[in-house]
């Protein structure tokens, strides 16, 4: 089997995903170019030899529908040669087009490729898109539908986190995030967002806030209790799951992963292929999974996603270094802390979507180059990188620095 | 059947009127009569328009159940559906205009068939009802209606109507665009006629079929329309616990027949329709909840030849809870009370009780003031037994004392003419036993009410020993005038639905016993379709009630009595601890004040949960099973004297569910002999409680079954 190599990373800042945050000015087919044009632009990329872009996007509708991938390509100025594709994996979509990526290039069925992703949460909401999951009634009895909030809230009570102890991980959050930034960790993949004049839109990440404590954050209201009692989502999880009483609605603004633009592009190859544009590979990946569980809990898959890649690899939890897992909602960092028995400080580490935004289809791609950068920053070799995904998946990819 | 003439103005009236039947009903024939008018009028150049109307009160009261059920096959219903559609889309989309004149109620069928009509105008009669409660009966609205109504009111409000199957008056049906005119009653068909001559009619167009038509509020891919189906999906569960399929398929019908054109949407409701008539769910809540109640109703099983009684007087002993809420329902009929009590203040309050409930539905607009002075002067509260002469029967809801109940029998009885029928309200002592403090126990009977008894349908009449035929048919006469529905059963300890429901509840202490976790317990009550959790509900009627009953059984039965889990809990809990039930706000619940309640975490610790928990489903199958199970032991002992009296019995006495038709009902949707052998391994793993009964090894050995459908 060929290996897949990730020759190099990029992303944009996030910004805050609603009318007034930063990349709202900006399309979402812009943001994806503008990750296209510099993957290439810092790798010297002759674009003729780029097999395919596969870009994540969640919300295809609208502007960004219609294989968005392809056009943001050719708006990007890349050779007509370079095809795109569009794919949805929820949450996980931009890791999972990295993960397409890499098995076409280990299959020999392509040489180089660029996966990435892009949401412009402002532009095109969440929901937009719309989907027969929870609207068809044959399909929500079928799988007891009940919106992500409702998981996650459901998943804290079920596991006994407190409201306190999703808060003391979204502080903690804020304070890694704002460490990272101070630090300049994210140096080697922050593209800031320029316009058409070269001038900087947003070169930070917009929805920081550093000086959360658990005081201010015991303030925020429970984001999801409404729509749990008022639309009946509340009973069917727990007629769902019988055995629990009630759900503790826990998790609000301050706990979950935030609204944010965003987009990201990755560049991966073979060896041969990266040898010829004289670049040097930075990781190689050593496996990849995803998975799918019961959907009703949802937020459950990515200790079965890194189990599955874990065996794929041939390889053990104590052979990863640096675990990263988006920050969905804090219930679901700690559950999987919880399942595979993983120290707080090994996870994370640069903090995540509570502090700086899931942007969801991009994100995958953004963490699996955070993990790249703090692997070569700590001088760490493996990482495992994962998500929780919609109508309970999860996907995970291990990667290994060379 | 269908009376069809043209008048000079070129109108062709299409009358329903089926003869030897009080409404109009839609079946094979009628429908096969009533097409053939509307073809032969669409082919007679002389016609220019069509009235459709009825020669009846009512226009049409719905589709024929009994028919329907006779069709058989989805396969035979799907294509009943879609001829019925092609034969309606044929004067829907024809030349010519047709306008339905509605001199009463339109129902089910009825309406549907008034929406395919260009024109709908309603006499403005008060008794007459518009709606499409299909969905109560298990089954949706297959001619069309969800098609049509959805289209016409748009979703948001057709789906209310159609999954609730709620009935409107013509006001409301005016309201919200059902009807185009309310007219005084007498003039709907020169209202109608009106129409049908008017320029307006020449260009009548369905607003499906107009060309750009659009749906009030939008179609349902609209982000409006995936908030409310996802909404409403999820609405429906919480209510439904997905039990009910009916309702789940009307949302289906209308998020996905809105999506296409009317033709294409009539195609897929048929779908869904030959999918209802053809489930156990509609079978069971049609043989239960229509033909049942509808010969219940009727007093089908009363004993013949006995004059109808008339009520002007009855008394009632004991002004609690449940002597003023059969006093209030009796009054409620028109019926004079004498509310008799051992203290003036005692009857006071028991009148004073239903007077409160009649200012709170003045209040909600349900009756009028001077209506409720009117039955408020209907009630006599008083000490003295004097008052109860002239009374036809009295209802003794006393203290459960066979001392005290013996007493106000004698006494009541010095006053009473010698036809009066003197009833006891108990639900747990034998008739036959109270009957002995009678000087004339033919003329003794139980009348066991629910409660609040002013509210719940049921009166489960109990047979003495001795109770004369007359005396049935004089207490029957009596449960139906005051609008109830009765169930006759013989006298025997805990009667039927006393001793069934109990079953319910001593099954989940027992799960309890076993260290199934309370939460779970409860949960899989209501999974199963019971309206309250079996923990819950022993808090309700109290655990100290059932202790002292199985103390009294005890003693009544000596060496006989086999101790069971449940009698273990309940000794615990009451006996030991004093947590007895919601009444002092410690039972299997704690009950804090202002807050939900929930389970006593002490019960943890009473009765450790297992490391193992069993599925839900095999817990739904217990506390289901273990009620049908002592059900066909009451047939079988002759406590229950008909198989349909037990399910009515227990789907309006304590709320078994509707869509397995009753105890008896589940099992024959089960199928008899699948039932001996689910209880068989039932009662190999969990004991004796449900053990196959002989009536049950019989009927599966000789291929019977409880009903024909």
């Amino acid at each position: 089997m060929t290996e897949a190599y990730i020759y190099d990373a990029v992303r944009t800042p996030r910004g805050r995903g609603r009318p007034g945050g930063s990349l709202n000015q900006v399309t979402p087919v812009y943001l994806a170019a503008h990750a296209l044009k510099a993957i290439r632009d810092r790798n010297g990329l002759d674009t003729a030899q780029v097999d395919d872009v596969i870009l994540g996007c969640v919300e295809q509708v609208g502007e960004q529908a219609a294989d968005i991938a392809r056009v943001a390509a050719l708006y990007a100025g890349y050779d007509l040669a370079a095809a795109g594709v569009t794919i949805n994996r929820f949450c996980a979509s931009g890791l999972e087009a990295c993960n397409l990526a890499a098995g076409q290039v280990m299959a020999g069925m392509t040489d180089l490729m660029i996966a990435g992703g892009v949401e412009s949460m402002s532009r095109v909401p969440m929901m937009s898109a719309g989907g027969a999951w929870s609207v068809d009634p044959q399909v929500a009895a079928a799988t007891a539908f009940v919106p992500q909030g409702i998981s996650a809230d459901f998943m804290a009570t079920r596991w006994g986190m407190s409201r306190r102890d999703l808060d003391a991980y979204a502080v903690e959050s804020q304070r890694r995030a704002a460490r990272a930034w101070g630090e300049d960790r994210f140096k080697r993949s922050i593209v800031p967002v320029t316009d058409l004049n070269g001038l900087t839109v947003l070169d930070h990440d917009e929805t920081m806030r550093p000086d959360a404590t658990l005081e201010s954050l015991a303030q925020l209201k429970p984001a999801f209790a409404e729509q749990g009692r008022s639309l009946g989502f509340d009973s069917v999880i727990l007629q769902r799951y019988p055995e629990v009483a009630q759900i503790e609605h826990v998790h609000h603004a301050g706990n979950s992963s935030g609204i944010v633009d965003g987009a990201a592009a990755v560049l991966i190859g073979n060896r041969a292929s990266g040898d010829a544009l004289g670049l040097r590979p930075r990781a190689r990946i050593r496996a990849y999974a995803s998975i799918g569980s019961e959907p009703s809990i949802m937020l459950t898959g990515p200790s079965y996603a890194a189990e599955k890649a874990l065996r794929r690899a041939g390889m053990s939890k104590g052979d990863i270094d640096l675990w990263e897992l988006n920050e969905a909602f804090a219930a679901v960092v700690l559950r999987f802390m919880q399942v595979l028995d993983i120290d707080h400080g090994d996870i994370n580490v640069c903090g995540g979507a509570i502090a700086m935004g899931h942007p969801l289809g991009a994100t995958g791609a953004m963490i699996l180059g955070t993990a790249l950068d703090e692997l070569e920053r700590s001088g760490q070799t493996t990482a495992l990188v994962t998500l929780c995904v919609g109508a309970g998946m999860g996907t995970a990819t291990i990667i290994e620095r060379v | 059947m269908i009376n069809y003439s043209v008048d000079g103005d070129g109108i062709a009236v299409v009358e329903w009127d089926q003869p030897g039947r009080p409404q109009n009903v839609m079946n094979g024939p009628s429908l096969e009569a009533f097409f053939a008018a509307m073809d032969g009028a669409l082919a007679d150049d002389a016609v220019r328009g069509i009235l459709v109307t009825s020669a009846k009160r009512d226009f049409v009261a719905g589709g024929d159940l009994q028919w329907l059920q006779r069709i058989g096959s989805a396969a035979e219903v799907f294509e009943w559906a879609s001829g019925y559609h092609a034969a309606t889309r044929r004067y829907e989309r024809g030349p010519k205009p047709v306008a339905c004149a509605l001199p009463g109620s339109a129902l089910g069928g009825g309406l549907e068939l008034a929406l395919t009509c260009h024109y709908r105008v309603a006499a403005d009669n008060p008794g007459a009802r518009f709606g499409l409660p299909e969905a109560t009966l298990g089954l949706l609205p297959g001619g069309g209606g969800t098609q049509r109504l959805a289209r016409l009111i748009g979703y948001a409000a057709a789906v209310p109507l159609l999954t609730e199957g709620q009935r409107v008056r013509a006001a409301a049906a005016l309201g919200q665009g059902i009807l185009d005119a309310v007219v005084p009653a007498g003039s709907e068909r020169d209202a109608a006629r009106t129409w049908l001559l008017s320029e307006a009619a020449g260009s009548a167009r369905q607003p499906w079929d107009r060309k750009g038509g659009s749906i009030p509020g939008g179609g349902v891919n609209t982000p409006g329309g995936f908030q409310f189906f996802t909404a409403a999906n999820a609405l429906l569960r919480a209510r439904t616990f997905d039990n009910y399929p009916a309702p789940r398929h009307i949302l289906s019908c209308v998020w996905e027949g809105l999506g296409t054109d009317i033709d294409t949407g009539l195609l897929i409701e048929a779908r869904y329709f030959a999918a209802c008539v053809t489930s156990a769910e509609a079978k069971n809540m049609i043989r239960t909840q229509f033909f049942g109640l509808q010969q219940a109703g009727k007093l089908a099983t009363r004993p013949q030849g006995v004059p109808t009684s008339q009520f002007s007087r009855i008394g009632v002993l004991g002004a609690g809870m449940m002597g003023a809420g059969i006093a209030m329902a009796t009054a409620n009929a028109g019926i004079e009370v004498v509310l008799l009590d051992s203290s003036v203040e005692a009857a006071d309050r028991g009148k004073a009780y239903a007077v409160a409930q009649w200012a709170k539905w003045c209040e909600q607009g349900r009756l009028q003031p001077a209506a409720a002075q009117a039955r408020a002067a209907l009630i006599h509260p008083t000490t003295d037994f004097a008052e109860l002469a002239g009374c036809e029967l009295v209802v003794e809801a006393v203290f459960e004392d066979r001392a005290i109940k013996a007493d106000v029998t004698r006494r009541a009885e010095a006053v009473l003419g010698a036809d009066a029928v003197f009833a006891s309200n108990t639900s747990t002592l034998p008739i036959t036993g109270l009957a002995e403090a009678s000087g004339r126990p033919t003329g003794f009977i139980g009348l066991h009410f629910f409660s609040p008894a002013e509210k719940m349908p049921l009166v489960e009449i109990i047979m003495g020993g001795q109770t004369a035929a007359a005396t049935l048919a004089r207490a029957m006469d009596f449960v139906k005038a005051i609008g109830k529905t009765p169930i006759v059963v013989n006298d025997a300890r805990g009667f039927y639905t006393s001793r069934v429901f109990s079953t319910y509840v001593r099954e989940g202490m027992a799960l309890l016993q076993e260290g199934v976790d309370p939460v779970l317990i409860d949960k899989a009550g209501l999974l199963a379709g019971m309206p309250v959790g079996p923990l819950a509900l022993a808090d309700e009627v109290s655990i100290e009630l059932m202790y002292k009953i199985v103390a009294q059984t005890r003693q009544d039965l000596g060496a006989a009595y086999v101790e069971s889990a449940a009698d273990q809990v309940a000794a615990h809990m009451a006996g030991t601890l004093g947590r007895l039930g919601r009444k002092n706000g410690k039972g299997f619940y704690d009950y804090p004040e202002g807050g939900r309640k929930h389970i006593w975490p002490g019960l943890a610790g009473l009765f450790p949960p297992g490391p193992q928990q069993p599925a839900a489903a095999e817990l739904v199958e217990r506390l289901i099973m273990v009620q049908c199970a002592e059900t066909v032991r009451c047939l079988e002992e002759g406590v229950l004297r008909a198989a349909i009296d037990a399910d009515i019995g227990a789907l309006l006495g304590w709320g078994f569910p509707a869509f397995r038709g009753g105890p008896l009902g589940w099992l024959h949707t089960l199928g008899i002999a699948r039932a001996v052998a689910d209880l068989e391994r039932l009662a190999q793993a969990h004991g004796d409680r449900f053990a196959v009964p002989g009536l049950l090894h019989d009927m599966a050995a000789r291929g019977e079954s409880f009903y024909a459908i």
